[in-house]
């Protein structure tokens, strides 16, 4: 193995785009019906609260009708049947590197991971599947107190504290999807930080689909005590596989009074898997929430991380990227739910549409009559690459009550024959032009990305843009 | 007779049906400054256009030659690394993108596949010609013209032909827009880069400009073609006189060699 240490995370889509043969030693068959909730809660041996609570999500599932209604028909192609729902090799998860299977360290190495480990992580939770494969929790972290581990040791470990916020944030009942992930969830992070502990350096998750038709249901759930401040991000690369895969995880943070907390995914799915994510996050009094989100790949994505600004001076953000590239989807954007008095947040969405891809923005933000002193910043601009392309905005904007504030801008632009003729004057060819030009456009946000990150997204971004002119 | 020219030959040019250039023929050989001049819809910007190989045109006979070699037919990328810029007179904005990456960029397409551009020689060699020409250091980590005043984008022009060490520069209106102290700092620029190894082109309304970059030669263009070359008096007497007598006197000239051909 290498020992070099170059903060060179390679997960471009050529990489990702493999697959080992994997013993699956626990394996819940296609379909979902209560007795795959049954298996699933054995093989997990779960508390009984947690079975109670799938089978509530389930029931919920099957109430729930499936967004359509506004959404693309596209959903109506997922066959709930063909789905495994879950899958594992039973486990446990990793506390060092020496401990993890080899056929598994081969898939890590091709993702960097090792690499990635050493320079920056203070902490690795990565997604091998349904189960955490590897887990390995840096001694400062443990020492400052915070709790670092797979959901699933999470609820079992720290009852008392995982139970609290549980399905608070987002109910199981929230949405079709969230109510199949409370169902058969499996994997994801739980991460407590006790009160005035400021976690120095981001934690790092990665994750992994590697089975055909295998929907990945990972939760997460992340605590942030009284002023306490924390960063994770995740990072995700898919292989490629000829029929659909499902991922559908929830993720909920809280952040107590005055609490920070910030989420950073940088997602890179294959062109076939449907990616519907609920995201949000609970702001307590001066407390701060911020989602970054870079949405690259999948066939459909609908994710809008959101923020319930629960107490006074709570602030929540939403930072988000979309490329939709040839015949994909991004149907992203934020929710804002301004529940007390001088609450403010902030909407930055930029997307970029190639070849017949699709970026539709969708923002919520909610301010009720009785607050006072709230503001909205909303700010979403689109740019289109080819004739075909697609963008569409749905901003659904209420404000209520004297004395608060919004404020909304919407752009779509294209980059004009003129700028490209101007770049290629100068020597770059017209591909390299265009690139130049998207990574102009995104370039403002992508600077709020750790460093490594914004060197990979702008590897992505190149990559996608290859072919898509000419 | 040398190669080391940019020669215009014979050059005929539409845009859609419409006849832009009608047999221009020109030669500037490195180490000149030719400057053209010529009324507005003489056909100055498009000549600079279609040398750079813009989209919009078709040549439809003729030739340009950069050192002997034909440049028609090739991507406006190809013209560009083989040595011909254009210093636009409308420079076109790229949000996002500062100068500094910019020129990075357009030096490293210079570079054979695999091989990297040195990062700190190249910010050596930017600090260097932004010394050079007066360019204060937070300049170029603007983006590439974005709001940026006249005087502004044209001395981001100039450092990128600074930069890019073009062998033939052609330099379009880059007066327009300029007040006088503006016009000053970017002649002086472009002074500063004449030599033995570059030839130029300006091309320009005004005579005002050629009192600051003196021009070896002066050629008249009317209705797609020169109709009148001549040294740096040929501007002044064009500034004291007007067009009309050189397109009376020559254009009829010009048309009569044109239809003789």
């Amino acid at each position: 193995m290498s020992t070099d240490t170059k903060p060179d995370i390679d997960i471009d889509r050529s990489i990702g785009d493999f697959r080992y043969e994997m013993d699956y030693a626990y394996d819940a068959g296609v379909g979902l019906s209560e007795a795959t909730i049954d298996y699933i809660s054995d093989v997990k041996k779960d508390p009984d609260w947690v079975r109670a609570f799938r089978k509530e999500g389930y029931r919920k599932f099957l109430e729930k009708p499936m967004p359509t209604n506004w959404a693309t028909k596209d959903l109506e192609n997922i066959v709930f049947e063909n789905i495994r729902y879950y899958l594992s090799q039973g486990q446990v998860p990793k506390r060092s590197w020496d401990e993890v299977p080899d056929d598994i360290k081969k898939t890590f190495e091709r993702l960097g991971i090792p690499e990635q480990e050493r320079k920056f992580l203070s902490g690795v939770e990565a997604q091998f599947d349904s189960e955490a494969a590897y887990s390995n929790i840096k001694a400062a972290v443990g020492e400052q107190g915070v709790i670092f581990v797979g959901s699933t040791d999470g609820l079992k470990e720290h009852p008392e504290i995982f139970k609290k916020w549980f399905g608070k944030v987002i109910p199981s009942g929230d949405n079709k999807f969230s109510a199949l992930n409370s169902a058969v969830f499996s994997g994801g992070s739980f991460i407590y930080v006790p009160p005035g502990v400021k976690v120095k350096h981001p934690l790092q998750a990665y994750f992994r689909i590697n089975a055909q038709n295998f929907g990945q249901f990972e939760r997460t759930l992340i605590i942030a005590d009284e002023g306490a401040e924390l960063t994770y991000m995740e990072g995700c690369t898919a292989p490629k596989f000829e029929t659909a895969t499902l991922h559908s995880a929830v993720v909920e943070l809280v952040a107590l009074k005055g609490a920070k907390i910030q989420y950073i995914t940088v997602q890179n799915w294959s062109s076939n898997v449907f990616n519907l994510v609920t995201k949000r996050g609970l702001a307590h009094e001066d407390a701060e929430i911020k989602w970054i989100d870079c949405n690259i790949g999948s066939r459909l994505t609908m994710k809008y991380p959101g923020v319930v600004m629960k107490g006074k001076g709570a602030r929540g953000e939403v930072v988000s990227i979309a490329l939709s590239g040839d015949g994909q989807h991004q149907d992203t954007g934020a929710k804002m739910i301004h529940a007390a008095d001088n609450t403010t947040s902030n909407i930055i969405s930029k997307s970029i549409s190639l070849g017949t891809g699709r970026s539709t923005y969708r923002g919520m933000v909610h301010v009720p009559k009785h607050l006072k002193g709230c503001k909205n910043n909303t700010e979403c601009d689109a740019l289109l690459i080819n004739t075909n392309s697609r963008t569409d905005t749905y901003p659904a904007i209420s404000v209520r009550g004297q004395g608060n504030a919004v404020q909304h801008e919407a752009s779509v632009s294209q980059i004009s024959s003129e700028q490209i003729f101007y770049m290629q004057q100068r020597g770059l060819s017209e591909a390299a032009a265009m690139s130049l030009a998207v990574n102009g456009f995104v370039n403002d946000l992508v600077q709020q990305f750790p460093m490594e990150y914004s060197v990979e997204l702008k590897r992505l971004i190149d990559l996608e843009m290859e072919g898509s002119v000419g | 007779m040398t190669t080391h020219s940019l020669s215009i030959r014979d050059l005929h040019a539409s845009i859609g049906d419409k006849p832009i250039l009608k047999g221009l023929s020109l030669e500037i050989p490195k180490g000149q400054v030719h400057a053209i001049m010529g009324k507005n819809g003489a056909g100055k910007s498009t000549l600079a256009k279609i040398m750079a190989g813009h989209p919009d045109y078709t040549v439809t006979s003729g030739d340009v030659l950069l050192d002997g070699q034909s440049i028609l037919g090739l991507e406006p990328d190809v013209r560009a690394r083989l040595g011909l810029f254009l210093a636009f007179q409308y420079p076109m904005e790229i949000p996002g993108v500062t100068i500094a990456n910019f020129i990075r960029a357009a030096l490293q397409a210079r570079l054979p596949e695999g091989e990297e551009l040195e990062a700190t020689d190249y910010y050596a060699k930017l600090y260097a010609k932004m010394d050079a020409l007066s360019v204060p250091r937070n300049f170029t980590s603007r983006s590439v013209n974005e709001g940026f005043s006249g005087g502004e984008k044209k001395r981001c022009e100039i450092l990128q032909m600074a930069m890019l060490e073009p062998s033939y520069a052609v330099l379009d209106e880059t007066d327009s827009g300029l007040d006088i102290d503006a016009l000053k700092i970017v002649s002086a620029g472009v002074n500063a880069l004449r030599g033995p190894n570059i030839g130029m082109l300006v091309i320009t309304h005004y005579q005002r400009l050629l009192d600051y970059i003196v021009p070896d030669k002066v050629h008249v263009m009317s209705e797609g073609r020169i109709i009148l070359s001549g040294d740096k008096d040929l501007a002044l007497k064009l500034e004291a006189e007007g067009y009309d007598w050189v397109e009376k006197e020559h254009g009829a000239k010009a048309t009569e060699r044109a239809l003789a051909v």
